[in-house]
């Protein structure tokens, strides 16, 4: 029973979180961060996602290229 | 623009899973048992379309800026994972998904597996083999055509896109009777994974409070700007995979010229 709950936690985990958990952190962080900063500021806070987008994708490319080698 | 957009991304999406699961369930019947393998496909689309028959109400019930949160979220964690595959085999990281040999080391698989019959099924190595390929394949998919379709409010324009899409690899997979080796599975997967990350930023930084400039426009300069952007480190990886090592150069350039 233990191993079969593992099983599909772990499932879910790889299909939402993927091979790297760090892109999932980011995109929470990113989103939690225009979050709050919408709530205390009037300035422009689109730029945060897409300055984390721009950070976490080569990112996420040179990690994956490092672990191969 | 936003319609169109939708079609194509789901259409793109479903097709790169419906070109994987069709070669799982050519080899499941292949080496094994075509019925069984076919009762496995339909077994696996039944349970896809279950889950979206559960998942898609309650989507639609969430408010709208919080579901554009957790949509954008969503698929920006799938864009940002479609993406740094694609890139890594555009710039000879990895290697490119090759239909013709995942059909080859499935067929050997399945014909070394023993034949167990439980009930109905004749063969349940062939029919579990087909049912979790369909499925696997098919929930990812699943979950992208009705998170665009719930945010767009045009869930049956996305559902059209997931079966005409699923329909042409059905079809062109009966008439050609083999995997589906010459689809350019990359570019795909890259196309979505573009669209998938600019309507991720576009959704999700708008559910968090943010309002773009240009407003509904601003997805206009963001599918352009990641795809520009995308492209840029596929140069940027392919020249350190040919500096670090030659061999990897030839791969490069071997992969560069079968693919194009």
């Amino acid at each position: 029973m233990i191993g079969k709950l593992r099983g599909f936690g772990a499932f879910w985990y790889d299909f939402i979180v993927g091979d790297d958990w760090l892109v999932g952190l980011g995109v929470l962080l990113a989103l939690a961060i225009t979050y709050a900063a919408s709530r205390i500021t009037d300035a422009p806070v689109w730029w945060i996602v897409v300055a984390a987008v721009a950070i976490l994708l080569p990112h996420s490319v040179f990690r994956a290229t490092r672990h191969r080698r | 623009m936003t319609n169109s957009a939708l079609f194509m991304a789901v259409f793109l999406a479903c097709a790169v899973e419906a070109v994987e699961a069709l070669t799982i369930v050519l080899a499941a019947g292949t080496a094994r048992d075509w019925r069984s393998s076919i009762a496995g496909l339909l077994a696996g689309m039944v349970t896809l379309a279950a889950v979206v028959a559960l998942l898609g109400p309650a989507l639609s019930a969430i408010p709208l800026d919080g579901l554009r949160l957790f949509v954008g979220g969503l698929l920006l964690v799938f864009g940002l994972q479609w993406l740094r595959k694609a890139i890594l085999r555009a710039s000879g990281h990895r290697a490119l998904h090759d239909e013709a040999m995942v059909f080859e080391s499935t067929l050997a698989a399945a014909r070394r597996a023993g034949v167990q019959r439980r009930g109905p099924v004749l063969d349940w190595y062939a029919f579990t083999l087909s049912y979790k390929g369909v499925l696997l394949e098919g929930l990812e998919v699943a979950f992208i055509a009705l998170t665009f379709g719930a945010n767009q409010h045009n869930i049956p324009l996305a559902a059209a896109a997931a079966v005409a899409a699923v329909l042409v690899v059905a079809v062109v997979g009966m008439a050609v009777r083999a995997p589906l080796s010459r689809v350019p599975e990359n570019s795909m997967k890259f196309a979505v994974g573009v669209m998938l990350i600019a309507f991720g930023m576009f959704w999700g930084a708008e559910g968090a409070g943010a309002h773009w400039p240009l407003d509904d426009a601003a997805l206009l300069v963001l599918v352009p700007a990641v795809a520009l952007y995308a492209l840029a480190l596929v140069a940027l990886f392919r020249r350190r995979s040919a500096n670090a090592s030659p061999l990897n150069a030839d791969v490069a350039t071997t992969e560069r010229a079968t693919h194009s």
